[in-house]
């Protein structure tokens, strides 16, 4: 811990980790959320895990964060950085100080946090905002400054828990295509959970298809195309497709 | 507004019941003849102001220390709930009238008694407001601490008490409210000043007017306190929607 601390930095430890659930079963009470769950993920591999509403998904991104323990299989993940579902900013920080969370749990000093922080707020879009508080950002604001707490900690793997599912369709499609860029620029492993395949198309290497509660893979799709990628191009639609067609939409 | 014309026409009313003669105004004096008791016997009554103020300002700084120890303790261990959770319930059945002359008895008539009567009216609503509020933080923002691996301590200082002020203020104002009859009841039971003792010499002499006007004293020290605290709030948390009114 102490060398990441010297070094406060959006470069991770160690970036070989890839990912590797496999059997996992997770229950709550009588509720199974999670059965014979199987994935991986590549190190700098983005994989989408998509699925309906209440299938797990969640539950699994906690799983690999280490915040809860499976019932049954086994998880192997490097250290992970969670971006949760709402995003998890603190009302009373600044949008800087939000930011350099991460930082400043690891020991960093506020000074150097903000200063690391304050380092990628031009290429977030954040620029003259460092002062203002989560609820004078908009949606979109509010979820790159979640984003870029997320990768501040420094973790070589991301677990984005539908990082736009509370944006309009206009904010969602350019915070996509943002993030697509971000991840060219800062390339990390990264679990993608969310309910809409498009932005699994758009994304990911690769897709992950589970199944209504108990959430069970139930296909794979890899995304073998070019980045930047357009929701109009006719091989986006068509894996699209296909992806609805396995869930059965 | 509104609020002002209701006084102003309940005034108008009471002074008219008592100049029309149809009470004794040994028992109900006209509001006029409290205002001018308190102008009268200003040099007898800013003493006694001063010295309940004062006393409610040290029984309200202890009651706020006690209650955020408390609150605090209740919230990051639970063999501390479990055995102080009784006890701060149950302080509050604590006829304050009946154990004041006890709490004089052991103390003394100085400043001690009043400060600890007005801190056991003024320390629960600190408390358990401080409690409810470290337990109901932000469940998206308590998931994002546990995986960068903050401590308890961490989480308690950058998420859960933040997130606690605003309930805190509010335990804080009820507690200012009410902090006068701690003062009050501790001074009726052995003290030579303070406004509680005005009151009851004012009884004592029928002068019934001063008492009222010791009374409204009373009155105006509680709100002002509340409204001191009101102000401090709107100063310390800044980012909740109440402060700017309309913009969420």
């Amino acid at each position: 811990m102490r060398t990441e601390v010297e070094a406060p930095g959006v470069e991770p430890r160690d970036v070989s980790g890839g990912v590797t659930v496999a059997g996992v079963g997770k229950a709550f009470g009588a509720v199974q959320a999670l059965d014979g769950v199987s994935l991986r993920a590549a190190a700098r591999e983005v994989v989408a895990v998509v699925g309906p509403s209440g299938c797990g998904k969640s539950t699994l991104l906690e799983l690999v964060c280490g915040l809860q323990a499976p019932d049954a299989g086994s998880i192997e993940a490097p250290p992970a950085a969670l971006m949760p579902q709402r995003d998890g900013l603190l009302p009373w920080l600044s949008a800087l100080d939000n930011a350099a969370v991460a930082l400043r749990i690891a020991g960093v000093e506020k000074a150097a946090a903000r200063a690391a922080a304050h380092e990628h707020f031009a290429a977030f879009g954040l620029e003259g905002f460092e002062r203002a508080r989560p609820r004078e950002l908009s949606g979109g604001m509010r979820q790159r400054v979640a984003f870029l707490r997320t990768l501040l900690a420094g973790r070589p793997l991301l677990c984005l828990d539908e990082p736009f599912g509370a944006l309009d369709a206009l904010t969602r499609g350019q915070m996509q295509r943002w993030l697509a860029e971000a991840l060219q620029r800062e390339p990390r492993t990264v679990l993608l959970v969310t309910h809409d395949v498009e932005e699994a198309v758009l994304l990911a290497d690769r897709i992950v298809l589970l199944s209504p509660r108990p959430g069970r893979v139930i296909g794979t799709l890899d995304v073998p195309l070019p980045r930047p990628r357009h929701r109009t191009e006719t091989d986006v639609v068509a894996l699209r497709e296909r992806a609805l067609e396995a869930l059965g939409g | 507004m509104s609020a002002a014309l209701i006084i102003l026409a309940g005034l108008g009313a009471w002074e008219a019941i008592v100049r029309l003669g149809w009470v004794d105004e040994l028992i109900l004096p006209a509001p006029t003849q409290v205002l001018d008791a308190l102008w009268t016997d200003r040099g007898l009554l800013a003493p006694d102001l001063a010295t309940t103020t004062w006393e409610v300002l040290l029984g309200l700084a202890a009651a706020i220390a006690a209650g955020a120890l408390l609150g605090i303790a209740m919230h990051v261990s639970p063999r501390a709930r479990r055995a102080l959770r009784p006890l701060v319930i149950g302080s509050q059945a604590v006829p304050v009238p009946g154990i004041a002359p006890l709490v004089v008895l052991v103390l003394g008539f100085g400043l001690a008694p009043k400060v600890l009567l007005v801190a056991l009216v003024c320390f629960f609503p600190v408390a358990i407001n401080l409690y409810d509020g470290l337990r109901d933080t932000d469940a998206d923002a308590r998931k994002l601490l546990r995986s960068l691996d903050a401590s308890r301590w961490q989480t308690l200082r950058m998420l859960e008490l933040p997130s606690a002020l605003p309930s805190t203020f509010t335990g804080v104002k009820i507690a200012a409210a009410v902090a006068v009859i701690g003062a009050v009841f501790a001074e009726w039971s052995g003290s030579d000043s303070g406004l509680g003792h005005a009151l009851l010499t004012a009884n004592g002499q029928l002068a019934t007017a001063r008492a009222f006007a010791a009374t409204l004293l009373l009155f105006l020290l509680a709100i002002v306190l509340y409204a001191a605290f009101a102000v401090l709030e709107r100063r310390v948390v800044d980012w909740t929607p109440r402060s700017t009114p309309g913009d969420s």
